[in-house]
């Protein structure tokens, strides 16, 4: 067997094609860490994060995913029907059987003539869809393909994951790199089977691996997939002027920024973890979406994903000028960010539907 | 071809529970038989809204044609939600004008405790718009909290300028021995009401309970050699209106309460200025006042005043809610229009006892379903 | 279980189309096929900007069935920029803001669920813009 490269294993399409829209999501409630570890630890301790995003009573994934995908096609001023593909990434669909991208089509005016499906791989869902979606387009099979990562996340109640697991996410269209706000110089996908994160059927909370989950988990596939990229691109983290990882926490992706050479003014704008949690499948691409609503055009950006499973999507893109045409077109990540009504730990009980009711 | 009544006669309204609704029924028209001196009846129109919903028993007709042993005759339910008893006795009079019907009986009943809670809501909320206003959780109580609302924006009221309704009812209530509550309301008590959709409280929503009522109707040649005091029905109207509030042009106006109060007053030869009392459809206080403007009593708008003056006493210019109306005699929803009925018949026979309006000759009776979407007018009157 | 009921009634849950009037150029919505206004028939469909204000509003205390776990809840009458109005609920506000003449904006979010194990209707809702939120 011949030596294997990774520039053997950068992923770029045919055709160029790059992000031509994007939209992002927050509900507006927040639920303070200290008041999940009041309840459980009597408030003693650290807190991995300030607050979480919580979302409300009416809302669940499809509904996110509408907003934010509403979001995305105001920036893109498309005709939904030339959508080929609604995808929703998410570990919290509403159904187990009945596509949330179905539902999402329908609202933004984009069925019958799209794809529909829904995707799961724990908190890279939404980036294996972008995947997807930048072989959909660069094939010249779809002119646009839209990818959503979405979630509404689960913590048991007590459990470490329950400071941090929360909702929100965001969505981005792919299209032609000609008519993109960022394109997409390239992907690098790196998978292994490493069971550091897991939820059964029909169970209600994730169960996770506790202190397995850094390093031969995360730290390993997120600097796989960066490194390799950067490789296979002849870069360095000082070719980037932003970068964003997935962000369970505050503390890993700060972690694995530096371990890969990049300071902490390259992740500050997308480093969401401290005020909204971690937002799962939605956690990298709302990172994403909060660069490039600062972006200048030309500027490069690393993206890099994490799911538990385990494995990470790495992308490389850069700004174009249409940016600042587009931005302002629907509302910024910071701004549903800022949009903030602090909950209590009771009230979170009932939202997050964890009250006995029969 | 006049239509007179020759037999009246209700139940208590109140949580009945140990009463079926076939039961409810059979007491009302015993009481109405009994009170007319014949059992010599060709059709029988029953007055429901919700025994399919409730009870799930529908074809009342039959059953309690059945039930008050008089199998074989001509009977059938008519629904228009809370005004159903309304249009029922509408039914019956069209029925006898026709000629085609010698004695009609119109029976409305309710049996709202079959059933508890939410799923009664619910059903209520049939009344409305069930793809556009149920469907978002609106209510009947919310609808009217709607129109409160809006109505209180447009004149610059506060809650307490609906007080005068209530307590008007309680007060009346309180001689009505059938009534549902015989507790007198406080003025100064009614703004601080339990919350059922803001602004609605408690003490503007007539309290739902099971109840029956029936009216027997014949030529008024023939009541004349029944009865010693035949009730005229001089005139009958109903009108329709958009079923749901956000159809509506003018949203704080019930326009079919004005068409059919203005038919059924042009068909008597009456005009308001010659109504003696005003039995309204006073589910809630809103309505009361609403009802007041559409009949003809007040100005657009300013309703609510007639229930700050005192016009709307016993005694006052405008006697409403007689016995208590739906907010204190209670509001057994499909019965509540034959109830007006029963009671202001009472009122123009003099035996309305202590809830007697004096020398009373003139009744106007006006039933709404839901919101207005169906308004049932008649007016009563003795020589 | 009213699945086809809720699936026929998509396009105006989901997108808020209603119909324009040929004869007199009155928007419609909901749906109604014959106009409201003049009587004509009214088939053309019109897509409404989900954009429009507070004409009036309740909070409801007594939920109907479907209804229980989510109250209190705010219902509104809202009177759409293309002119009529609307029976919605109101979302993502905060009680002591609301008032009529409010700005609200449409957005699409659960309505209600048959259970843990029947459908869950997604349709309008109007809530103040996020703009207007957090400034």
């Amino acid at each position: 067997m011949t030596e294997y490269t990774p520039k053997q294993g950068l992923m770029k399409p045919n055709l160029d094609v790059g992000i031509v829209g994007y939209g992002a999501y927050v509900p507006r409630y927040r639920i303070p860490a200290k008041e999940i570890s009041k309840m459980w630890t009597g408030g003693v301790g650290g807190v991995p994060i300030q607050e979480k995003a919580v979302n409300g009573l009416d809302e669940d994934v499809i509904t996110m995913s509408i907003e934010a995908a509403r979001n995305t096609l105001d920036r893109a001023r498309i005709d939904p029907r030339q959508i080929r593909a609604v995808w929703v990434g998410s570990e919290s669909h509403p159904y187990a059987v009945k596509p949330s991208s179905a539902t999402v089509a329908e609202a933004i005016g984009a069925v019958p003539n799209t794809q529909a499906a829904d995707w799961e791989f724990a908190c890279k869902a939404g980036t294996e869809a972008m995947q997807a979606a930048i072989a959909f387009v660069g094939s010249g099979m779809a002119q646009y393909a839209l990818s959503i990562g979405m979630d509404t996340a689960q913590g048991r109640p007590g459990d470490a994951l329950e400071y941090t697991a929360a909702a929100g996410g965001a969505a981005v269209l792919i299209g032609p790199a000609a008519e993109a706000v960022a394109v997409i110089n390239g992907s690098y996908s790196f998978v292994t089977d490493t069971p550091d994160f897991w939820r059964r059927a029909h169970a209600n909370y994730p169960s996770h691996g506790d202190r397995f989950t850094g390093e031969p988990a995360y730290f390993k596939h997120v600097m796989g997939a960066a490194e390799a990229l950067m490789e296979a691109l002849d870069r360095t983290s000082a070719d980037y002027d932003w970068a964003v990882f997935h962000q369970p926490n505050a503390k890993f992706p700060q972690r694995v920024a530096k371990q890969l050479g990049f300071k902490p003014e390259q992740i500050a704008p997308g480093l969401l973890s401290p005020r909204i949690g971690n937002t799962y499948s939605g956690s990298t691409m709302i990172g994403l979406t909060a660069i490039l609503d600062i972006a200048e055009p030309g500027d490069r950006i690393l993206m890099v994903s994490y799911g538990s499973g385990a494995g990470s999507d790495a992308f490389d893109l850069r700004v174009t000028d249409k940016i600042e045409e587009v931005r302002d077109r629907a509302t910024t990540t910071e701004t549903y960010i800022s949009r903030r009504t602090e909950i209590d730990y009771a009230t979170y009980s009932r939202f997050r539907d964890k009250l006995k009711m029969s | 071809m006049n239509v007179s009544i020759i037999g009246i006669g209700q139940t208590e309204v109140k949580e009945l529970w140990d009463t079926s609704i076939r039961h409810l029924a059979w007491y009302a028209i015993e009481a109405a038989l009994d009170d007319a001196h014949t059992t010599d009846i060709d059709a029988i129109y029953v007055g429901n809204m919700l025994a399919g919903a409730l009870s799930k028993q529908n074809h009342l007709g039959a059953l309690v044609a059945d039930f008050a042993g008089l199998r074989g005759i001509e009977a059938v339910t008519v629904e228009a939600a809370d005004a159903s008893g309304g249009a029922a006795l509408r039914q019956a009079v069209l029925a006898v004008k026709s000629g085609l019907v010698k004695t009609a009986l119109a029976v409305g009943v309710e049996k709202m405790t079959d059933a508890t809670g939410a799923p009664v809501t619910a059903a209520v909320a049939s009344a409305l718009d069930a793809d556009y206003e149920a469907a978002h959780g609106l209510t009947m109580a919310g609808a009217a909290a709607l129109l409160m609302r809006r109505y209180m924006h447009e004149y610059g009221l506060d809650v307490a300028d609906f007080a005068g309704f209530s307590v008007n009812a309680h007060a009346n209530g309180a001689d009505n021995p059938l009534a549902m509550f015989r507790n007198r309301l406080k003025a100064e008590r009614f703004t601080g009401g339990p919350l059922v959709a803001d602004p609605v409280t408690l003490f503007d929503a007539a309290p739902m309970g099971d109840g029956a009522a029936a009216v027997i109707v014949t030529s008024h040649e023939r009541a004349m050699d029944m009865v010693p005091v035949p009730v005229q029905i001089a005139g009958s109207a109903i009108a329709t209106d958009t079923l749901a509030l956000h159809d509506r042009k003018d949203v704080v106006w019930l326009r079919a309460a004005e068409q059919s109060a203005k038919r059924a007053l042009e068909k008597a030869g009456v005009s308001p200025d010659g109504v003696d009392l005003f039995e309204l459809h006073d589910s809630f206080t809103i309505m009361a006042a609403l009802s007041l403007e559409a009949a003809g009593f007040a100005e657009r708008g300013r309703g609510w005043e007639l229930a700050k003056n005192g016009a709307i006493g016993r005694n006052g210019r405008i006697p409403i809610s007689t016995f208590g109306g739906l907010k204190a005699r209670g509001n057994p929803l499909g019965a509540t229009g034959v109830y007006q009925v029963v009671e202001a018949a009472r009122q123009l026979r003099g035996e309305a006892g202590d809830c007697q309006v004096d020398g009373a000759k003139v009744a106007l009776t006006q039933n709404l379903g839901g919101m207005g979407g169906t308004a049932v007018t008649h007016v009563l009157k003795v020589e | 279980m009213e699945v086809s009921r809720n699936w026929r009634l998509q396009e105006q849950r989901y997108k808020l189309v209603g119909e324009t009037c040929d004869s007199c150029g009155v928007k419609l919505f909901p749906p109604r096929d014959v106009c409201l206004e003049c009587e004509a028939p009214a088939y053309e469909l019109f897509t409404f900007t989900g954009l429009g204000e507070v004409f009036s509003y309740t909070t409801i205390y007594d939920a109907p069935a479907g209804f229980e776990n989510t109250a209190p809840y705010t219902v509104a009458l809202v009177k759409l920029a293309e002119g009529p109005l609307v029976t919605a609920q109101l979302t993502d506000i905060d009680q002591e803001d609301v008032h009529i003449g409010m700005p609200v904006e449409m957005v699409t979010r659960k309505l209600r669920a048959d259970g843990p194990e029947g459908m869950i209707v997604y349709g309008y809702k109007f809530r103040p813009s996020v703009e207007t939120a957090v400034a």
